[in-house]
């Protein structure tokens, strides 16, 4: 069943430097090539399969899912399906999709930005406690997200703000991994001569960041971004104790409530399997787009 | 590659010499400025981390007392370390601590075993279409652990699940939400999240690796294998031990996961771990002084694990 998806990997030419390329053709020998690149497309085959379920998945309705073979295509009811997803309760599918995407793109355009300046200036500026500031950010890092959610509770229920778009806005602002990335991007894509240069012709530091150094960053920022996006558009657990109010929550919450019907109901499975699909498109669709930032932000951050 | 460690001149000079200097050169580079691009962000930190935290630790020191009956208003008192007491002699706490622990002794070695042994094969001189494995590994991670968990609950799920069916027909009948099953099935969700993300770090280790270190190898009559154990794996130890560090944290964060399959069938609990014994405390048994003192709690563990994994691995490395 593994082949329809990932028997196709031969054929693409693998991309690889000629010397490297070289040494393969005298070193390996037929069998080992085989077992190799068999247990690569079996470990690839375990990452796929389950997505690729979800798609079949959701061309069937609620009889055909419990009564034909997984990977065959039912009475084809994926557009049924889209359209229940759609009209249930009056659309607030969309809504969902669309907060989740106003809380994960203001978590990374201003919080990305408030991470690279943080970091920039790590990077570039000497001041008393540098130190002791950098290692505060490191502690941030190192704390779990979820150890902090209920005390924001606490603390948001004082101030009257949950079940606001605020309670999840703010939280989304910090992002202290992102603060060590942008450092490390400062370090490798600003070149101190370039701001003494600019500093010599006049320009003031502000001046100097968002004409020089934040373009310079700009593939780290697009990185720390991205990762931002990510996270914002996962984080479960924040809207799910922060939001009661259908209206505001974001669509990993929404459709863990549509699962908690379809239990009860039946009839909510297909509506919970389509709207899965419909709601991680997206990310794949920025995943695939985005590929050389995701991996240049992996490496920066284990390399040390 | 881009991203060299922030070992540059700037990042290396210690605090600021005292040495008095020309006010020009003093512009555009010290404490004013600096604080101008780091207040944003400390900012936030204050309001999303610290005064959180420090909020929790003061609830976590007084309880609500209801007097007599129960009627009437309830009392705010100091407790002191009551809370914590009462969460560390709660069974259900303990459980929970005990089942992570259990949940990591599977968990890590198969991902990071796992993870490893993937991005060797994607390194091996014989492997090809590298990039498109890069891309189709790295898949589960661009899929919420929300939506990771319904998949998954669906593909343990009889009658529904291929999975299942197929094991049937070759005989096998395994219930994965049971209670024996349920841990091990909660372990392969992480696994499929995270195995991909860490294989791309580990594969790029491995690709900064000096080929001619590993042609010497290969003249002196190493196999890949052979230089595969005794080469690549000393030197990309650096980013395995981060993938340790973060994975480790990352299992205390256990929350999205057991919470939707506890949906699915009886075997996952309310409180089935530390975060979600918080979440009940909270709001279903409305004790926030309790919530208070179990964040309290899990923030520590992660603290004192992560400067654990830190002082092991940097002693490793030395």
């Amino acid at each position: 069943m593994s082949t329809s998806t990932v028997s196709r990997t031969p054929t693409v030419a693998p991309a690889l430097p000629p010397k490297r390329r070289r040494s393969a053709a005298r070193s390996g020998g037929f069998g080992s090539t085989f077992t190799v690149n068999a247990l690569l497309i079996l470990g690839c085959a375990y990452m796929v399969l389950p997505v690729v379920w979800l798609f079949f998945a959701s061309t069937k309705n609620t009889a055909d899912l419990y009564g034909t073979a997984a990977y065959a295509l039912g009475e084809p009811a994926f557009l049924e399906n889209i359209m229940a997803v759609l009209n249930q309760d009056g659309g607030v599918f969309l809504r969902w999709m669309a907060n989740s995407m106003f809380y994960a793109a203001f978590g990374a355009i201003l919080g990305g930005l408030i991470s690279v300046m943080a970091g920039y200036a790590f990077d570039k500026f000497q001041f008393r406690g540098k130190d002791s500031f950098f290692g505060i950010v490191l502690v941030g890092v190192l704390i779990p997200n979820t150890a902090t959610v209920l005390p924001m509770y606490l603390l948001a229920s004082v101030f009257g703000i949950t079940n606001t778009m605020w309670a999840i806005l703010i939280p989304v602002l910090c992002n202290p991994f992102g603060v060590y990335l942008a450092r490390v991007y400062s370090a490798a894509y600003v070149p101190a001569e370039t701001l003494e240069a600019a500093r010599v012709d006049g320009a003031g530091p502000i001046r100097s960041f968002f004409s020089l150094g934040l373009p310079m960053m700009m593939p780290g920022y697009v990185t720390i971004a991205l990762f931002q996006f990510v996270g914002v558009w996962n984080n479960f657990m924040l809207p799910l104790v922060m939001l009661q109010d259908q209206q505001l929550l974001p669509v990993s919450v929404g459709i863990s409530i549509w699962q908690g019907y379809s239990v009860p109901q039946p009839e909510f499975t297909p509506m919970v399997i389509t709207g899965s699909l419909l709601s991680i498109i997206p990310l794949l669709v920025a995943f695939i787009m985005l590929q050389r930032f995701w991996k240049s932000g992996l490496t920066a951050g284990s390399v040390k | 590659m881009v991203t060299q460690a922030p070992n540059t001149p700037s990042a290396a000079v210690k605090p600021i010499p005292r040495i008095p200097r020309k006010p020009r050169a003093m512009s555009g580079t010290g404490g004013r400025t600096a604080a101008l691009f780091l207040t944003p962000f400390f900012a936030v930190f204050a309001v999303a981390m610290v005064a959180p935290v420090i909020y929790a630790m003061v609830l976590s020191f007084f309880a609500q007392q209801k007097s007599g009956l129960g009627f009437g208003e309830a009392k705010t008192s100091f407790v002191g370390l009551e809370n914590y007491l009462q969460v560390l002699q709660s069974e259900t706490f303990t459980g929970g601590i005990g089942r992570l622990a259990l949940y990591c002794l599977f968990y890590i070695p198969c991902m990071v075993g796992g993870a490893l042994l993937f991005a060797l094969l994607m390194d091996a001189a014989v492997a090809r279409a590298r990039k498109l494995f890069q891309l189709l590994v790295f898949l589960p991670h661009a899929v919420p652990g929300v939506i990771a968990a319904l998949i998954w609950a669906y593909l343990y799920t009889p009658g529904v699940s291929p999975i299942v069916s197929v094991l049937e027909t070759g005989g096998i009948s395994l219930n994965f939400l049971d209670n024996q099953m349920i841990l091990p099935s909660i372990v392969n969700i992480a696994v499929w999240e995270w195995t991909g993300y860490n294989v791309i770090i580990l594969f790029t280790a491995l690709q900064a690796v000096p080929r001619e270190i590993l042609e010497a190898a290969r003249v002196d009559g190493a196999g890949e294998i052979r230089a595969a154990i005794s080469i690549k794996l000393p030197l990309i130890l650096p980013a395995l031990s981060v993938i340790m560090l973060f994975t480790v944290i990352g299992t205390l964060q256990l929350f999205t996961e057991p919470s939707i399959i506890s949906k699915a069938t009886a075997s996952v609990t309310s409180t089935w771990v530390p975060n979600m014994w918080a979440f009940d405390a909270a709001f279903n048994r409305h004790n926030l002084n309790q919530a208070a003192a179990a964040s309290i709690i899990i923030a520590l563990m992660a603290a004192v694990l992560s400067w654990a994994v830190t002082r092991f691995s940097s002693r490793n490395k030395a």
